[in-house]
């Protein structure tokens, strides 16, 4: 039987066994309201059509889908096309998603905006709505991110957002996320709190993937005038999965499309020094739903690792649980190295310098390309660009400012 | 009825405010917390609050996590605590115990698996911050069946149309977040804590404790005027963080000292109460 994606999630969050409301009391109601106000807007024309001019007037919309020629040559498979979210306004794909929360944000009638960043795209996405429509905005960012991503703390005081550095915990992306959190249980009633990715409680997984769903909707259209047919296969890579899953969900139904959803393997799966929780995790309950964690026996959630702060996250999306398990997405994982090695190769054969989150998916196609037959049509979602990561990559190859 | 249920319904026919204790099991080291649990009741506990450390505690005010992180450094399982109430109970059978934490450690054990266990060492009720009703399918039936009461929080943002689910599924006491914010947040607001208490009370079929924010003994006082039990975190776990390095004599002075605080104001509104 032919599987109905687009029924998922159920009424209340549910993914199979996976998502749901895990919130603290305080949040339930506004956790409802959000719900609501999501459900009577996803269809409304007016609300369509606002987001829609939004982003092509001001994200820069569509996107380009763009065959690397030199690349696809050098590693002697398929034809390997980048679908090209690094040229977004602010760089990433994450403003696909702050735009339409920002105008859901404005409808409620909310006066301040709040954001966990991890690389800090999602955090100069909100910082940049919040700019655009007047409100107040406070980043959340674990304290050893601030110092690899400078950048973009610089970028988000700019754009006038205050940057609050989380010393707690690990001082990375799951940090942040608590701490947001903590915000908004004491300021709920003027605050909106975007979150950047496909996780958290519903209805975050379901919203944020619909906002993100343009890039997929988007390929497909594309892939059809390029070469007249679907891709064979896509590649993005998952911290918490937004752009991967903003990639795949257009094509979930499109059986002869295959996936992979590429995972930080850090310093190496069998180290215990990365962030692939899909790869080396089990199920678990955190930041408000049910998905695949890395945790010790006693539920206790582990430190991560991984060079890219946007992937450096001990959960993922709910959704990608459900897809692993019922085998439609395969979960791969490419370590520090690996990525490293995606970043240069883009870098040099096509002119494209990609953010690190990117390089994990470049990695993988650099393995998986040579494998494929000529006639082959692949995707890889190019979720950013590689500015931010100057600092990281400069001290790496001993390039001085 | 529970020995939960039992304590809390003796107090109320003798007219007397519950006082409620939490402290972080394993803080400030795992050979401390079953003295301290001790030291409660004799300053004047009635059922001890006792949390369950957690890597992630978002709903927790910067004092109990760092409670939970020095729980942690000494990698304080749910099955260790557990074992402190074994050893609690060789001394104390008649003291409720409520484990209060979140609800990733109990998803890792298996829900039946630590609701048999719970219930064997002598733990009375569970209160997991982190899953509301809707969810609490499994869960709920684990731990009735093990005959553990349910607590479930109620807050000033909670709607009328979800108290239904608490008086259904929820047993022992309602656990009334009396502000917006985490744990050991802020000043309370007295008269927005009356006035929310009135509407619940009228709809919720249990004894109602009010926590979240209750630093001394004027507000604990004004507390036990409109509760019929009265929760204190931060405030004492705020003095194992000042104590610890002095050693053990000095955390129990402070801590018996601010408990005997908290005991005289219930008992002084308990008093006014009585007289009304």
């Amino acid at each position: 039987m032919k599987m109905d994606f687009s029924k998922y999630p159920d009424e209340h969050g549910h993914f199979g066994p996976y998502g749901g409301v895990f919130a603290p009391e305080t949040l339930m109601a506004a956790l409802e309201q959000l719900k609501d106000e999501y459900a009577s807007v996803k269809n409304d024309p007016a609300f369509l059509k606002e987001l829609a001019e939004d982003l092509q007037n001001y994200v820069g919309r569509p996107t380009p889908l763009y065959y690397a020629k030199r690349w696809s040559e050098h590693l002697g498979g398929g034809k390997i096309y980048l679908k090209r979210e690094d040229l977004n306004h602010t760089g990433a794909h994450k403003v696909n998603n702050t735009i339409g929360q920002a105008l859901l944000a404005k409808r409620l009638g909310k006066k301040r905006i709040i954001a966990e960043t991890g690389a800090g795209q999602h955090g100069v996405a909100s910082a940049t709505v919040a700019a655009r429509l007047g409100l107040e905005c406070v980043v959340y960012m674990g304290a050893d991110d601030v110092v690899r991503q400078a950048p973009n703390v610089a970028r988000m005081r700019m754009l006038g957002a205050t940057v609050i550095p989380v010393e707690s915990g690990t001082k990375t992306l799951k940090d942040a996320l608590n701490e947001a959190m903590r915000d908004w249980v004491t300021n709920v009633d003027d605050t909106f709190y975007i979150i950047g990715t496909v996780a958290g409680p519903h209805p975050y997984p379901a919203m944020v993937r619909d906002f993100q769903s343009i890039i997929g909707r988007e390929a497909k259209q594309q892939a059809l005038q390029h070469e007249n047919k679907l891709p064979d296969v896509l590649i993005a890579c998952v911290g918490g999965g937004s752009n991967a899953i903003g990639l795949f969900h257009e094509f979930l139904e499109d059986d002869s499309v295959e996936m992979y959803g590429v995972e930080p393997a850090g310093l190496g799966l069998e180290t215990g020094q990365h962030a692939a929780p899909l790869c080396k995790g089990t199920p678990g309950v955190f930041h408000g739903n049910r998905t695949y964690l890395m945790q010790d026996k006693n539920g206790q959630i582990l430190g991560t690792h991984s060079i890219s702060a946007g992937l450096d996250y001990p959960g993922v999306g709910p959704e990608h649980a459900w897809l692993k398990d019922i085998g439609r997405v395969n979960y791969v994982a490419v370590d520090d190295e690996e990525a490293l090695q995606g970043f240069r190769d883009l870098t040099r054969f096509e002119g494209i310098i990609p953010a690190l989150e990117s390089s994990h998916a470049l990695a993988y196609a650099t393995k998986l390309v040579p494998t494929l037959s000529k006639d082959k049509m692949i995707v890889v979602n190019l979720s950013g660009r590689g500015d931010k990561d100057m600092n990281t990559i400069a001290q790496i190859e001993g390039i001085e400012f | 009825m529970s020995r939960l249920q039992t304590k809390l319904s003796a107090l109320k026919v003798v007219g007397k405010t519950a006082l409620i204790p939490y402290i972080t099991a394993g803080d400030p080291s795992p050979k401390a917390t079953v003295a301290l649990m001790h030291l409660l009741v004799e300053k004047g506990a009635d059922v001890i609050e006792l949390g369950v450390p957690f890597s992630d505690p978002m709903a927790d005010g910067p004092v109990i996590q760092k409670a939970v992180e020095r729980a942690l450094i000494h990698n304080v399982s749910l099955d260790d605590v557990l074992e402190y109430v074994r050893v609690f109970r060789e001394q104390d059978m008649e003291t409720p115990v409520v484990l209060m934490g979140y609800l990733n450690p109990i998803e890792a054990q298996g829900y039946e698996a630590f609701a048999n266990a719970a219930s064997s060492v002598g733990v009375d009720a569970v209160l997991t911050v982190d899953m509301p009703p809707e969810e609490s399918k499994g869960y709920l039936e684990a731990l009735q069946q093990a005959n553990l009461d349910r607590i479930f929080l109620v807050s000033p943002t909670t709607p009328d149309n979800r108290l239904s689910a608490v008086n259904e599924k929820g047993s022992g006491f309602v656990y009334y977040v009396s502000l917006k914010g985490v744990t050991g947040s802020k000043e309370l607001d007295v008269e927005d804590v009356a006035r929310n208490m009135k509407r619940l009370q009228q709809s919720l079929n249990m004894p109602m404790g009010i926590g979240f924010g209750i630093k001394d003994g004027a507000t604990a006082f004004e507390m036990a005027k409109i509760g019929d039990a009265v929760i204190v975190g931060s405030a004492l776990v705020k003095l194992i963080e000042a104590n610890q390095s002095k050693g053990s004599y000095d955390i129990h002075l402070a801590i018996g000292k601010k408990m005997t605080e908290f005991r005289t104001a219930l008992d002084k509104a308990d008093a006014l109460k009585g007289q009304e």
